[in-house]
């Protein structure tokens, strides 16, 4: 499988990125930098995690105008499947590619620390290497992770299935301190209406090493690369 | 040179230097120095800077030893790994700003720090803070707790570079003096580290990073309408930090490192473009030319008094070889940075600078260096302190005084401030912070760093000597209980005013105890920083010498924590206990008295102790390890057992100790090792002539003491979680 990495300045948890899906693949993702304005041929686009333009002016918004998304934008709509995680989900929603936003934690504080997540929908390609409803214990490190979207949309999210991942319970529940960063619905990560964009605040790729506390997230990146081979 | 100087040695005592400085710069120039000449002078000569009541000191300290390749006087230490990989590494203080500006204070000392390391080629890895803050009650603590965790994380979270580690404590000394000390730990190959040292004549200077503004000026606080023809307006002193600036600073400077192209290269620290230029000049025993005009600036109409004594941040110069600036300015470009040939390296060993078509400064660098004022400053020993009879002491409850301990603000778990620092970014945290070091995994082939910071302030005010060799101990003990081999040590150096001979006198003894400690532990001081002066209305801090300790784990998979692992396993102590009482943190939380003298240190039985530990954890008879420190044997106990979420049933203490000063003693050299192998570990204890006891063991879900009842894990998880959370919660 070929994965492409875009880097924008201020991008940093490339490397997290590029080293689970090379401990899945075999294979080192390529990098792009955000200048080019064409992307190489690849089965997945991820858009990594980081601050991108310091996530000046709002998380985001500047790298949702770089070169490179025009290009992101064209692959997508013709299938090629795009991972956003934790500003790469801002910078797709700042690019109108998922629907809603994602605004300052209820904390109002940066926070890193381990999640229960519980997969909505098993049925995708970033998502089969699951159980339906299964709970993950995965990292979370961000200061602008709470999932906003008006009533509408929401609804729509629900009626689809197009919510990939939900804030929960050791156990799985629904509860409001499991929703650490108060996000609507509990919303940790959405699909677009083709299934083949996800967006997701948590940090799956530094979850694939029993060393560093957790290996919930390797079975997303299994699934996955099993999906698109 | 436009001739005439209106500087007086009245304006020469406003910056700082004392009527014999003054004649000693005019005696090295040959006539008055101007202003912007008086301000490099100023700045060089600074304590800061020039180390003058530190230095003579700071020479007795071990700086050598075989896996060093630069000790202290680059902008980092550096130490070999083997496999041709070199750590970098220092710590720095940036306390001052962090009390006017908390923010903008921490985050700046962050960015510094990170500079310093990448300047030499590495790139950061880690990053670990050493907090001080005031007493609780002090009505700006939250203020400035909230300001500088938010700083820190606002920094280090934006460059992704993680937070593992570090320590936070709370004393009235730091009401009107806060301590802000941060680390940082790079990774180079051992033969591509970047020096300083300006070479050969005719080779560009170049400066790259952001533009020069009028932050951060020295004495611009102090501007009358001498200093600038806008003298109504005064700039902030504190810096303002900019990580998306740092970040792409990072990526630029390593990029250009994998060629040939860099001579030299130094970060532009306090004292920015002035103490960057004369330190590269003399370290290279030559000359350089700078001309102001072609500096990037961020303001119109800056002087050069102002653009040399700027310190704007996220800013390094260069020597680059002739012919390699395109290929250079390239990279810069390509992360958006300024990139600006100012001057040249010359034969001449002046520094030269040239602004508006005038010669601004001309001033000879070897002296403006060898000739900075070194002060033996007098100095006394403090009274020792009388011993401490725990017979003397209440018989108090021993869970509650456990409670209280573990929600003290010393021991209270600091999760709220580790949980701001993003600590996973890079993928390599094996141990997160929390534990007695943090472990950075280096390769997938096994090696990982061991990190910690460490100073035990009370301990230090009372019997210095001691304190700096507990401080140096207690660091090395830290990275022995992971399983790690300590390899070096950077030190800060954080004391109130070394005019105070009783000042004097607790940094002499400090150092004094320090050497003792790295000579016996064979661990070297490559890289440290001084900061004095911290005193407010004649109070000054506790002297507090921190210790940033790197170690190296050889296969990752044998690191161990903290958290007790199985039911069953039995808890063996290391070390003898005389239930020592003076200066502990029990006296000073149950009793409100910090008197009596800390803990003799004996380095020997602590170098002998830390051995076995360290070896009995390679070997894998270890699953879980601890050292003793601040509180004692139960609470290090009970930090075992909240960390692994498993009860512990111990042996009632020793009939010829008093129950309490066992418990809470704070005797040095002591582990607590959880083990299923007991037979094995106390054999091996007992032919190398460790002392070692079996105390109790896993399993159940409260903490019992034998004849003396119980409470529950959960119980203390609670006490001890809940303070910093709800203290920070108040309004």
């Amino acid at each position: 499988m070929k994965a492409v990495v875009v880097i924008f300045p201020g991008s940093n948890r490339e490397r997290d990125i590029c080293a689970a899906l090379s401990l899945v693949t075999s294979h080192e993702p390529t990098r792009v930098w955000h200048r080019d304005t064409a992307l190489p041929e690849s089965d997945l686009i991820v858009l990594p995690g980081g601050f991108a333009y310091g996530d000046y002016l709002r998380c985001g918004a500047m790298a949702a105008h770089s070169p490179v998304m025009r290009e992101v934008r064209d692959q997508a709509a013709k299938g090629t499947p795009v991972l956003g995680i934790c500003n790469g989900f801002q910078i797709l929603t700042e690019a109108g590619m998922l629907p809603g936003a994602l605004l300052p934690n209820r904390s109002l504080r940066f926070t890193c620390r381990d999640v229960h997540l519980r997969v909505e929908n098993n049925q995708t390609i970033f998502t089969c290497g699951y159980e339906a409803s299964q709970v993950l214990r995965v990292p979370v490190a961000h200061h602008d992770g709470n999932y906003t979207a008006d009533p509408d949309t929401l609804e729509r999210l629900e009626g689809r299935g197009l919510v990939a991942f939900r804030y929960c319970e050791l156990g799985g529940g629904l509860t409001e301190a499991g929703n650490f960063n108060g996000a609507a619905r509990a919303i940790a990560g959405i699909f677009n209406d083709s299934r083949t964009v996800l967006g997701l605040m948590p940090h799956l790729e530094n979850a694939v090493d029993p060393l560093l506390g957790s290996t919930d997230g390797r079975a997303f990146f299994e699934g996955l690369v099993g999906a698109l081979q | 040179m436009r001739g005439g100087s209106n500087v007086t040695p009245a304006l020469a005592a406003e910056h700082g230097l004392t009527a014999e400085e003054f004649d000693r710069a005019v005696a090295i120039l040959g006539r008055t120095p101007n202003l912007t000449e008086l301000g490099i002078f100023a700045a060089m000569w600074s304590e800061h800077c020039s180390y003058k009541s530190s230095k003579v000191w700071l020479k007795t300290l071990p700086t050598t030893g075989p896996r060093v390749i630069c000790g202290p006087g680059e902008n980092a230490g550096v130490i070999d790994i083997g496999d041709g990989d070199a750590v970098v590494f220092k710590i720095e203080s940036h306390n001052h700003p962090s009390f006017i500006e908390p923010y903008q204070g921490a985050a700046t000392g962050v960015g510094g720090i990170l500079r310093d390391v990448f300047t030499m080629g590495a790139r950061p890895i880690a990053i670990l803070d050493s907090l001080r803050f005031g007493s609780p009650d002090h009505p700006r603590t939250r203020h400035l707790v909230s300001g500088v965790v938010s700083g820190i994380g606002g920094y280090g979270n934006c460059v992704g570079v993680p937070t593992v580690g570090g320590e936070c404590e709370f004393h009235p000394a730091y009401d009107g003096n806060i301590l802000v000390n941060a680390m940082c730990v790079g990774i180079a190959r051992a033969d591509r580290i970047f020096y300083s040292a300006a070479a050969g004549p005719g080779n560009p200077v170049i400066y790259v990073g952001a533009k020069t503004g009028r932050d951060g000026i020295h004495g611009a606080t102090m501007a009358s309408a001498e200093f600038s023809a806008d003298a109504g307006e005064k700039r902030p002193t504190v810096q303002v930090g900019d990580p998306f600036t740092e970040k792409l600073l990072i990526e630029a400077c390593l990029e250009l490192m994998e060629g040939e192209a860099i001579v030299a290269i130094q970060d532009m620290g306090a004292a920015g473009l002035t103490s960057s230029a004369v330190e590269m000049a003399s370290k290279g025993g030559l000359g350089i030319e700078l001309d102001l005009d072609k500096v990037p600036l961020r303001e119109t109409g800056m002087s050069a008094y102002e653009i040399m004594l700027s310190e704007s941040q996220e800013r390094m110069l260069m020597i680059l070889r002739p012919g390699s600036e395109a290929d250079a300015r390239r990279i810069f470009a390509k992360w958006e940075l300024d990139f600006a040939v100012i001057g040249r390296v010359t034969e001449t060993g002046r520094l030269v600078l040239r602004m508006n078509g005038d010669i601004a400064a001309d001033i000879p660098v070897e002296p403006l260096v060898t000739a900075a004022p070194v002060y033996q400053r007098p100095w006394r020993r403090r009274r020792p302190e009388p011993e401490i009879d725990p017979g003397s002491l209440p018989d108090r409850d021993l869970f509650e005084c456990l409670q209280r301990l573990l929600a003290s603000p010393t021991l209270a778990s600091k999760c709220w401030i580790w949980e701001q620092y993003d600590h996973l970014v890079m993928g390599n945290t094996v141990r997160r912070p929390g534990g007695d070091a943090a472990v950075v995994r280096l390769s997938a082939g096994g090696k990982a760093l061991a990190l910690a910071t460490d100073c035990t302030p009370r301990y230090c005010r009372a019997d210095p000597v001691r304190g700096g060799a507990q401080a140096v101990a207690e660091s090395w003990r830290n990275l022995t209980a992971v399983g790690a081999e300590p390899l070096a040590l950077t030190d800060n150096m954080n004391f109130g005013n070394p005019e105070r001979p009783e000042i004097m006198g607790e940094f002499v003894g400090a150092i004094e105890g320090m050497r003792e400690a790295c000579l016996a532990l064979d661990y070297p001081v490559v890289s440290g920083n001084v900061s004095l002066y911290n005193e407010t209305n004649g109070r000054a801090i506790l002297p507090t010498p921190v210790i940033g300790g790197v170690g190296l784990v050889a296969n990752v998979r044998s690191a161990v924590d903290l958290a007790l692992k199985r039911d069953g396993d039995t808890l063996i102590l290391i070390g003898e206990t005389r239930g020592h009482l003076g200066c502990s943190l029990y006296l000073c939380e149950l009793e409100g008295s910090e008197t009596g003298p800390p803990p003799p240190v004996d380095l020997s039985t602590e170098r002998r102790n830390g051995d076995f530990v360290r070896n009995m954890i390679r070997a894998g008879h270890v699953a879980a390890c601890h050292d003793l420190s601040d509180g004692g044997l139960l609470v290090a106990v009970a930090e075992m057992a909240m960390a692994g979420g498993r009860g512990v049933v111990l042996d009632a203490p020793p009939p010829d100790l008093l129950r309490n000063a066992y418990l809470f003693g704070e005797d040095q050299a002591r582990y607590i090792v959880e083990t299923a192998d007991p037979g094995t570990v106390l054999e091996a204890a007992r032919a190398a002539g460790v002392a070692a006891y079996a105390i109790g063991a896993v399993g159940g879900v409260a903490l019992t003491l034998t004849g003396a009842g119980a409470i529950s894990v959960d119980a203390l998880r609670a006490a001890n979680e809940a303070w910093l959370p709800d203290y920070m919660a108040q309004i």
